[in-house]
């Protein structure tokens, strides 16, 4: 088993005949997904990739039984694009764009109260089930099928971990990447009920960073409900207050969002924190043994 | 994006916001003219730098006559300001603002922000205004409420009014203040809009004694008000060029400059640095599009830094390519000469070709198979 993704799961692309699409769409084909076709409007009828181009999300839920989507397109539409997936009734929105308004997404939170929908991201990696599909932007052949459940707030240290994992011979049920921005969709707590569920994940690593508060709710909620053994690291201990570290949301103000406090939450709640990002994959094999 | 106070309290002023009457001046004499304009006899001085805590530091001066006035413009402008938002090195004071003094009676704090945990935008308000909000925060909490913002219609402006101990004719004059603020907050697309203080003056008025306004980038593309008001001499001009190549760089104040893809990456680089005992000269996420031109700048900007000791590429290539990389780092040398040791871990996408690269043009790097490995060269190299 796994969480979200699995090989059957019908996937389509928003921004589908876009540069990054296309590149992507590409890459999600060549490994197995079940990709379906994608939504660029005013390009429906043709054919991108061997696959149907539809103008609405809602005419590919309709021709092609689509469940799952992931979006590429610019900033300024992508709230729109989410929430037009979310209303044509679509399980799974990850949206990949980098640079939405803040204000644009507090519309799109709202909008989804309504909706069962289950957005991943924005400015993220996107989820990838090893072997089985994947869903954005990680490079594929670093992710090996396995024992452990990843979820963090940033790309390339996700990476970085996943490669631990392979290399330790762990691999993984299922990786999310939640992404960078201050309002997003799915949080720790979200992917740490789904991991904890899941017979196929018997451990989980945790990528937090500096900025708001998702680490230390994550941290509470480990402590009541989560029996498997997690393993964390958070980004930013050396970040100057203040400044912004390149993601909207990984900034220390007020004092508040520190790596320190997120630590000692964490560590609390029996967490085994790793102040060394390289041997996260070592730790979480002395835990699976 | 920040904006000076001056540019703050136009936008509020277009609000409807009772702000007090102020000109602008860049040198003395303007100063004069602008408070003798202003008429009454008194008047503050206010330094206008993209900085808090100017207040602590002698930047805001209260004066009673022309003469002072003028002394004060001659003290501030082109003066260094320390203050503990501006980092060790200060900002320059280019511009004065002249303000007519008010009679006050009592001082509030009123921010909006938007609110990670509501995932809406919300006013922070306290009764403890005119001090520093962070140490309110800390000694006393309960003076401090937060007041989530899901319908403006139906926000409870009175309660707010309450909480800061409001009565009688102000809570209506507040309540027209709340919306005016919250209507401003979504039509500029602000990230934090801060009075600190609001002010209730003898006579009753509620007015907007200091302001500080923070523009959401992401939202920059539809407010061309705002980027018009951007002032770049209040900015890092190493960060402003790196923006122009769409890197995202920090200046930091340590010796080993850093070149990561990514910012959680860039980010535990850093700590990395510090566990092994050094410290970053600076944030460097090249981003997930990069191209040679960017790489090439990226480099050109570690090897121009005067207190970069060493540079540490650490790159996990995923959408990044680590061919580009090395393209970049030998078009970068061709005018800037690699006079610092460079540690590099080039790994995922196409990491053979770009390593073969380097090696191929003969540079004397030191290779590192992971970023343990990397930021402990790099540390002992400096030593």
């Amino acid at each position: 088993m796994s969480v979200l993704l699995n090989k059957n799961t019908r996937v389509i692309c928003q921004g589908f005949t876009g540069k990054q699409g296309t590149f992507h769409s590409e890459q999600m084909l060549a490994y197995g997904t079940t990709f379906v076709g994608g939504v660029t409007p005013t390009k429906g009828g043709q054919t991108h990739l061997d696959k149907p181009v539809f103008n609405t999300v809602r005419d590919a839920v309709n021709e092609e039984g689509a469940e799952a989507t992931v979006i590429f397109v610019p900033p300024r539409f992508a709230a729109a694009a989410i929430i037009e997936a979310a209303d044509a009734g679509l399980g799974l929105i990850v949206c990949i764009t980098e640079g939405i308004p803040v204000l644009d997404m507090l519309k799109v939170k709202e909008k989804l109260k309504d909706s069962d929908a289950v957005l991943i991201g924005p400015n993220c990696p996107g989820i990838i089930t090893p072997d089985e599909a994947k869903i954005g932007i990680m490079p594929a052949h670093i992710h090996k099928p396995g024992r452990v459940g990843v979820i963090s707030r940033s790309g390339t240290l996700t990476y970085e971990a996943v490669d631990q994992l392979t290399r330790t011979g762990l691999g993984q049920s299922t990786c999310i990447g939640m992404g960078g921005d201050p309002i997003h969709g799915m949080d720790f707590i979200d992917a740490l009920k789904l991991f904890e569920a899941d017979e196929q994940t018997e451990g989980v690593v945790m990528i937090g960073e500096i900025g708001g508060s998702d680490e230390e709710y994550a941290a509470e909620f480990i402590k009541k409900h989560i029996s498997k053994p997690v393993t964390a690291f958070i980004a930013g201990a050396t970040a100057p207050s203040g400044k912004r570290m390149g993601h909207a949301g990984a900034i220390i103000s007020g004092g508040k969002g520190t790596a320190e406090a997120k630590y000692e939450a964490l560590e609390e709640a029996g967490v085994a924190i790793e102040h060394n990002p390289t041997l996260l994959g070592q730790r979480m094999l002395a835990m699976l043994g | 994006m920040n904006i000076h106070e001056y540019q703050a309290k136009e936008i509020l002023k277009s609000f409807a916001v009772s702000v007090p009457k102020g000109c602008l001046a860049l040198t003395a004499d303007v100063a004069v003219k602008a408070a003798q304009s202003l008429g009454g006899s008194l008047w503050v001085v206010k330094a206008q730098i993209h900085a808090g805590g100017r207040g602590k530091v002698g930047g805001v001066r209260v004066c009673k006559s022309l003469d002072e006035v003028k002394a004060a413009a001659n003290a501030l402008l082109g003066s260094v300001l320390v203050t503990k938002q501006t980092g060790a090195a200060g900002k320059e004071v280019g511009k004065v603002y002249i303000e007519e003094g008010l009679d006050i009676a009592s001082e509030f704090y009123l921010s909006l922000l938007v609110d990670r945990e509501s995932e809406c935008v919300s006013f922070v308000m306290s009764s403890a205004g005119g001090m520093d909000i962070e140490e309110v925060a800390a000694k006393q909490p309960e003076k401090i409420a937060t007041f989530p913002i899901r319908d403006i219609n139906t926000c409870d402006t009175a309660k707010m009014a309450a909480f800061l101990g409001l009565d009688g004719d102000v809570v209506t004059q507040f309540d027209g203040l709340v919306r005016q603020l919250y209507q401003m907050f979504m039509n500029s697309d602000a990230a934090m809009l801060e009075l600190n203080p609001l002010v209730l003056t003898g006579a009753g008025n509620l007015v907007a004694l200091d302001a500080k306004f923070v523009a959401d980038d992401n939202a920059l593309y539809r407010q061309e008000a705002i980027v018009a008001m951007r002032d770049l001499s209040e900015e890092d001009p190493r960060e402003i060029e790196a923006a122009q190549f769409g890197l995202n760089y920090i200046q930091l104040d340590g010796n080993i400059g850093c070149m990561v893809n990514g910012a959680g990456l860039a980010m535990a680089t850093m700590d990395m640095i510090h566990m092994k005992g050094e410290e970053p000269a600076n944030f460097l996420d090249v981003g997930g599009g990069v191209t040679v031109p960017a790489v090439t700048e990226a480099f050109k900007l570690l090897f121009s830094d005067k207190h970069v000791k060493a540079v540490l590429v650490n790159i996990f290539g995923g959408i990044v390519r680590c061919d580009i990389i090395a393209q970049g780092l030998l078009e970068a040398i061709k005018t800037h000469p690699m006079n610092v040791p460079v540690v590099m871990r080039l790994v995922g996408t196409n990491e053979e070709a770009g390593q073969k690269l380097v090696k191929d043009a003969g540079l004397d790097v030191h290779w590192a198979d992971d970023l343990d490995e990397a930021a402990s060269i790099a540390v002992k190299v400096i030593k």
